[in-house]
């Protein structure tokens, strides 16, 4: 049996899928990067051999902002490439625009026929992405997923710095002025989807919108995304490995 | 007539201090030196008022930190490496200037001339910037108040034809340059787009006209008789546009050329933007004619800019791109407001349009890296 794993190394979570030749999911693994993604590299190897991975028999493509680190891969893919095959394939589709939400950058990504057409993401500041909802969170006291379940019961207020650094002393102004913590969580969601709006009027979105990305199982985010942009954002809990199932996807390109 | 050196002279690297021994030994002949900054500036009227004219552009960080002493933090890289060598004394060209010459071209650069004034003598010409207000009236009064100042001050005598002489000779070594860089038209192209922006940046510091044709002539030469067209078979041919990129080139061409692609064209102010307009050397009125020539550079401090947006699709075609990348400084407001006619332009063409903004740091080369890879990998 022949394995075609993809390995996607991104700054926050490590995701990692193995298919087979029929396109099937044998293993999907999840981990934090860590501060070295060689050694994050190292720890999937020893994971896939002992669930019966044979190396030997097998094809990896490394994907993400760690992907240089991955000394056993056959081939590195940008996670542009790889997001845009992975979502065709979790949601069935050729046509579509994928919002990915990372820990540093926030990319869209336009596909027709199965290929990127075009792509946007984030310049050096980290607004708008994950690391920015992670940050907030902290200065909240809460967890990123609870930070999107209390901004739900939120509104009235919202944050003007684009900036994570600027940001995060309006937040922490505003808990000085007794702002109640869902209309805070609120104001973090909504600066969120507003730059990821921002980023989106420079493309044009396709009918299908996917979310991927670790944020996409937030419910509330998918819907004020949705609201927005004005078209329903897809999610799916294949989402978070898009990257990686691209990845797998690619390493079948690999000739032997 | 003797000249000093900067009082830290020992402490520079060599390849600086022969920087500044070349320049000394310029002066020590009698050549008077004008630092430049843009392709606007005339260089004919001050090749013929006897200047040598070199470019001030600044291409590093190491003097940023010493200019944000003065200058705004969110300003362009460009302006404040610039200043920062001015100020520092670091710059063997800015150092040794009898003259600065600048133009009222975008809001940074004007602003830190007026500053710069004050370090060395600094002359604003006043570009006009549109073509709604008869700009070549205003242009050719602006060159012949800057012919007056240089007669003034430097005790020399401009006539007509000495401009024409100086004019035949610029346009011979932009049409001789221009040979160079049409060599990239070629299947494959026979030179990287690396070694080709070096050897465009290297022609800006030979300063005799002769010595000039002699160099280029012998690169192009060099380049048909040996060039290996091979190493760039099946690449993906990238036409790069924007803003002055001699400062982030590892960041962004060799990024290209390491990711399967080719840089084919600089559509940027030291590759094609300014190299194929001529002077009308046969014209009644020369300085007219200057000023004529000068007007048609398509950089974005115009509004509307509508000679880029002519060029573009021109070479596109002509160097046959399969891509742009548009490379932007951070914070150049003209450049960056027009990526999105840019981007509307090029999906006109059908050309996919990839446009990065980036500094004079290190700190954003993997998520360029990124973005060049994908884009490549997209074509």
């Amino acid at each position: 049996m022949n394995y075609y794993i993809g390995i996607d190394i991104g700054s926050t979570c490590a995701k990692t899928v193995v298919m087979d030749e029929n396109k099937t999911i044998l293993h999907r693994l999840l981990q934090p990067t860590g501060w070295s993604s060689v050694d994050t590299a190292q720890a999937i190897h020893e994971k896939l051999e002992a669930l019966g991975v044979d190396f030997a028999q097998a094809k990896v493509v490394a994907t993400g902002y760690g992907r240089i680190s991955v000394p056993y891969a056959d081939k590195c893919v940008t996670e542009i490439t790889c997001h845009g095959r992975g979502t065709c394939f979790v949601y069935g589709s050729e046509n579509l625009t994928v919002i990915d939400i990372g820990g540093q950058d926030t990319k869209l990504i336009s596909v027709e026929n199965g290929m990127v057409k075009d792509f946007i993401m984030n310049d050096k500041c980290s607004a708008g992405t994950g690391r920015f909802l992670e940050v907030m969170a902290n200065t909240l006291g809460l967890r990123p997923e609870e930070l999107c379940q209390l901004a739900a019961s939120g509104g009235g207020i919202s944050i003007s710095s684009m900036c994570t650094v600027f940001a995060e002393s309006e937040v922490i102004s505003l808990i000085g002025r007794g702002e109640a913590k869902e209309n805070i969580a609120y104001a973090v969601v909504d600066s969120i989807v507003k730059k990821v709006a921002s980023q989106a009027g420079r493309l044009t979105l396709g009918k299908t919108v996917c979310l991927t990305g670790g944020l996409c199982e937030f419910d509330y985010l998918c819907e004020s995304l949705s609201k927005k942009l004005g078209v329903s954002v897809n999610t799916n809990p294949d989402g978070r490995y898009a990257g990686a199932i691209g990845a797998a996807l690619s390493a079948m390109n690999i000739r032997k | 007539m003797e000249y000093t050196l900067p009082e830290q002279f020992e402490e520079f690297a060599d390849a600086r201090k022969a920087g500044f021994l070349r320049v000394k030994g310029l002066k020590e002949q009698g050549h008077k030196v004008a630092g430049i900054f843009c392709t606007f500036t005339p260089t004919e009227i001050l090749d013929a008022a006897g200047f040598v004219s070199v470019s001030l552009c600044g291409m590093s960080d190491e003097t940023i930190p010493a200019a944000e002493s003065h200058l705004p933090k969110n300003m362009c890289p460009l302006i404040k490496s610039s200043y920062g060598f001015a100020l520092t004394d670091k710059c063997p060209y800015t150092y040794f200037s009898d003259l600065i010459v600048g133009e009222t071209t975008c809001d940074g650069k004007k602003k830190m001339y007026e500053m710069l004034n004050d370090i060395k003598p600094t002359y604003i010409l006043h570009l006009p910037q549109g073509y709604d207000s008869d700009p070549v009236t205003v242009w050719t009064a602006e060159l012949r108040r800057f012919i007056q100042y240089l007669e003034e001050h430097f005790d020399v005598t401009i006539t007509d034809d000495m401009l024409r002489e100086a004019a035949r000779k610029r346009n011979e070594q932009r049409r001789t340059h221009l040979k160079l860089m049409e060599l990239q038209k070629q299947t494959p192209p026979p030179l990287g787009g690396m070694q080709m922006y070096a050897t465009m940046e290297g022609v800006g510091f030979v300063f005799t006209h002769e010595e000039r044709i002699a160099k280029l002539n012998a690169l192009r030469e060099s380049v048909e008789a040996n060039a290996d067209t091979s190493a760039f078979a099946g690449a993906k041919r990238i036409m790069v546009t924007g803003c002055p990129i001699g400062g982030v080139l590892g960041k962004t061409v060799k990024a290209i050329e390491q990711s399967g692609g080719v840089v084919v064209c600089f559509e940027n102010c030291s590759g094609i933007k300014a190299a194929y307009q001529m002077v009308d050397t046969e014209a009644e009125d020369i300085v007219k004619a200057i000023a004529e020539r000068y007007l048609q550079i398509g950089c974005s401090v115009m509004t509307p800019n509508k000679e880029r947006m002519k060029m573009i699709p021109k070479f596109v075609e002509e160097f046959k791109v399969d891509g742009i990348v548009e490379v932007d400084l951070q914070a150049c407001t003209p450049y960056c407001v027009e990526t999105f006619k840019v981007k509307q332009l090029a999906d006109q063409l059908n050309i996919p349009y990839l446009a990065v903004e980036t500094d004079y740091s290190q700190s954003d080369s993997g998520q360029l890296a990124t973005r060049m890879e994908a884009f490549l990998e997209m074509l």
